[in-house]
């Protein structure tokens, strides 16, 4: 016989699960670095990884830039105080000591968890004609599609398989859209960074399939810090989705990734991001902090990158995905949906730089906060002295449910140029009983009427996703706002 | 089909319904008449489980207690209101949202649901009998639709949904004698053995193009006088201060 507690736990355990599917933990043995932030564990993360020696002087010098900055604290989400020395800066299941040549050679149980997370990763799923690079804690598993995508001449691999075996690429694009000294994160990133996706598309080649990352956090008092690079030769084109999950844990997670983008003359970067990282329970305990900087250039005439995204999950998240528009003609455009529920906090936006003439940019932001949650939209539109003729179109709706939730909207507006023009729109407004009552009046139940009144809400957004995963997206809207209506 | 037995709504202190008692049979078509502020608005708002209300007394649907069903839940046993003021939803397809609405009551009566494109023959069909613009349709849910165009969208939902029991709520008030005649036909060509009307009006206007069964006189929250059609040309001829 059951005792009454047990019981209790474990439907504790159930409610929870159906909270949050992605909460499973994988039972995989662990290669760590000793805890802690020192040159010791930069070194050992270096020499694992048997990285050549300017990428250590790279890693070091970064470190040594840490010790005098300072953790930025603008932000409006607050966060107790981070212990850097209690975490756990390299972690890589044991079975990886050697990489795997072949899916084949696998754990069985990493193949199991991306199973249950949903990823493509065997090659018979290749119907979703999806290339997917999965990061499991801090090393890149196995990247599908390989030889398509080397016919074309693409690289699409892991970064540490990239300084191997494309270092001159690496080497001259690491850091130079965000370099080693930018703030905390971005340098704390640097030093230790373990893993992450590259991608060059060489020039003239239209990336024939979408290319996929699958991030995931599996090891407790582990920092994820990932290193995404992606370069787009003259005249290509690339479209890049990445999807993030993580177990439950009662601590916070620190996740801290750096992603750099590089479109070159009249090349086209579009990059989507669904993240979905455990937000924490309903009472806030728990959950990942998500810092995150993603900045992309424009160093060619009439390129253009594009960042979206869907943020749902995490404790707080705080990024800005960027464009710095260099060349002439050249466009960037930033599309997010920010969700917030119970105790989630999030500070988000973009900055758009234009350096160029001619040049464009377009943000349109949708945040959507509930229960205690508080969300800010933050941004800033710097238009330069010689930034002839540019443009740009700011549109921030913001959608409230219930009165214990807040939303606020922050933008900076930098104009030195007269022969340019900003325009700035900003709505916020709340879902109306009478548009439920009239939505469950047709049939809808209370969730449903909500999913349908929020995906309309976002629909200028959710259009812009990859149509695989615009299905996706619209279900996950629905869920992270599961039981915000009462 | 509906059976109401001396309901009671407040709203705060304030009393709106007092022992308002009303029974609709399969097919027959009610009307109830009263000036502003009489209770109209409230008891279709009730009946389709808005929230906010004190009540008590009873009311019945094919024999269920109405109080103990949500709103949806309402909506799938058959019970539609055209709404006095429909609800702009921005970013929603029209389209999308009648599917969505089709569906989610199919699917709670356990029939079939239907996929695209049996949806947009049957959706089709039904705007060319009511000659609404199908290319309204296409854009998002009563945002820029003109009054007129509000209201036809109720009644072509109602076609759509098929309801047992339609209950229109001064579908009538500001629309023009084409748009009327629309929502008349609307209501006729659903008028059947076992599909029930409550019409809610403050003119007698309508009920030139839909005969009703009963005419009943809602004054402060009571019925103070039932007939058949002839009472609203009564109406229409003394107004509400010179019956009795």
């Amino acid at each position: 016989m059951k005792t009454e507690s047990s019981q209790n736990s474990r439907e504790k355990e159930i409610e929870k699960l159906k909270k949050y599917k992605y909460g499973f933990s994988t039972d995989i043995e662990n290669i760590k670095a000793p805890k802690g932030l020192n040159e010791e564990v930069i070194r050992f993360i270096s020499n694992i990884k048997k990285e050549p020696k300017w990428l250590l002087d790279w890693r070091l010098k970064a470190y040594q830039r840490l010790k005098v900055l300072k953790e930025p604290n603008w932000q409006k989400p607050k966060y107790p105080k981070i212990n850097y020395q209690d975490l756990y800066y390299y972690s890589a299941p044991k079975s990886f000591k050697e990489k795997p040549k072949s899916l084949d050679e696998l754990d069985p149980k990493l193949l199991e968890t991306y199973k249950k997370l949903g990823i493509p990763l065997q090659e018979q799923k290749r119907l979703n004609n999806i290339a997917v690079d999965a990061v499991f804690d801090s090393v890149s598993v196995a990247t599908t599609f390989k030889d398509k995508l080397t016919e074309k001449g693409i690289i699409f691999c892991s970064i540490s398989e990239a300084i191997q075996k494309h270092p001159e690429l690496v080497r001259k694009y690491l850091g130079s859209v965000i370099p080693l000294t930018d703030h905390f994160f971005a340098t704390l990133n640097s030093a230790v960074f373990t893993d992450g996706s590259f991608v060059y598309v060489p020039p003239g080649v239209r990336c024939p399939m979408e290319l996929s990352t699958y991030f995931r956090i599996n090891a407790s008092d582990t920092g994820q810090f990932e290193r995404t690079l992606i370069i787009a030769d003259k005249g290509s084109y690339v479209s890049y989705l990445e999807g993030c999950t993580a177990p439950m844990r009662d601590e916070n997670q620190l996740h801290a990734a750096n992603v750099e983008l590089i479109a070159l003359d009249d090349a086209e970067i579009k990059y989507s991001t669904v993240q979905n990282w455990y937000p924490g329970d309903k009472d806030g305990k728990g959950g990942i902090y998500n810092f995150v900087t993603k900045r992309g250039l424009c160093k060619g005439k009439n390129s253009k990158i594009s960042w979206t995204q869907v943020e749902t999950g995490s404790a707080i998240t705080w990024k800005y995905p960027s464009c710095i528009l260099k060349g002439d003609n050249s466009i960037g455009e930033f599309y997010s949906i920010a969700i917030t529920n119970n105790h989630q906090k999030a500070d988000t936006g973009t900055k758009m730089i234009h350096l160029g003439k001619n040049t464009k940019s377009k943000i349109i932001s949708k945040g959507i906060s509930a229960g205690f949650s508080d969300m800010t939209y933050r941004g800033l539109v710097d238009i330069s002295k010689k930034a002839d003729n540019s443009r740009n179109y700011t549109q921030c709706d913001s959608l409230l449910m219930g009165n214990k939730c807040g939303a606020h909207t922050v933008p900076y507006i930098k104009n030195k140029n007269s022969g340019s023009n900003l325009a700035h729109e900003a709505t916020t407004s709340k879902i109306s009983e009478e548009q439920l009552h009239y939505c469950q009046q047709r049939g809808l139940n209370s969730e449903e009427a909500v999913g349908l009144i929020v995906n309309g809400f976002c629909k200028e957004v959710l259009q812009q996703l990859p149509m695989e995963f615009a299905v996706e997206a619209q279900k996950l809207v629905g869920i992270s706002l599961e039981g915000s209506v009462g | 089909m509906l059976k109401i037995n001396n309901l009671n709504a407040k709203v705060g202190e304030k009393s709106i319904l007092n022992d308002f008692s009303l029974d609709i049979k399969p097919g027959e078509v009610h009307a109830i008449m009263g000036p502003n502020g009489s209770g109209k608005s409230t008891l279709s708002n009730i009946l389709s489980g808005k929230k906010g209300y004190d009540v008590s007394g009873e009311i019945k649907f094919e024999g269920i207690d109405l109080f103990s069903l949500e709103t949806e839940e309402r909506a799938h046993k058959g019970i539609f209101l055209a709404f006095q003021y429909p609800l702009e939803i921005p970013g929603v397809n029209t389209n999308i949202f009648l599917k969505t609405s089709l569906n989610a009551i199919r699917k709670a009566r356990g029939e079939n649901e239907l996929d695209a494109l049996e949806f947009l023959k049957l959706v089709k069909q039904k705007s060319k009998e009511l000659k609404f613009d199908e290319e309204k349709l296409n854009r998002q849910l009563n945002v820029g639709f003109s009054g007129g165009e509000k209201k036809k969208n109720e009644i072509l939902q109602m076609s759509i949904l098929n309801p047992k029991l339609s209950i229109l709520d001064e579908t009538d008030s500001g629309l023009d004698i084409d748009a009327l005649k629309t929502v008349a036909q609307g209501v006729n060509a659903l008028r059947k053995k076992n599909n029930s009307f409550l019409i809610i009006t403050h003119y007698q206007r309508l009920l030139d193009y839909i005969k009703p069964d009963h005419v009943h006189v809602l004054m402060n929250g009571k019925i103070t006088k039932s007939g058949g059609p002839d009472l609203a040309l009564e109406l229409e001829k003394k107004g509400y201060e010179g019956l009795n």
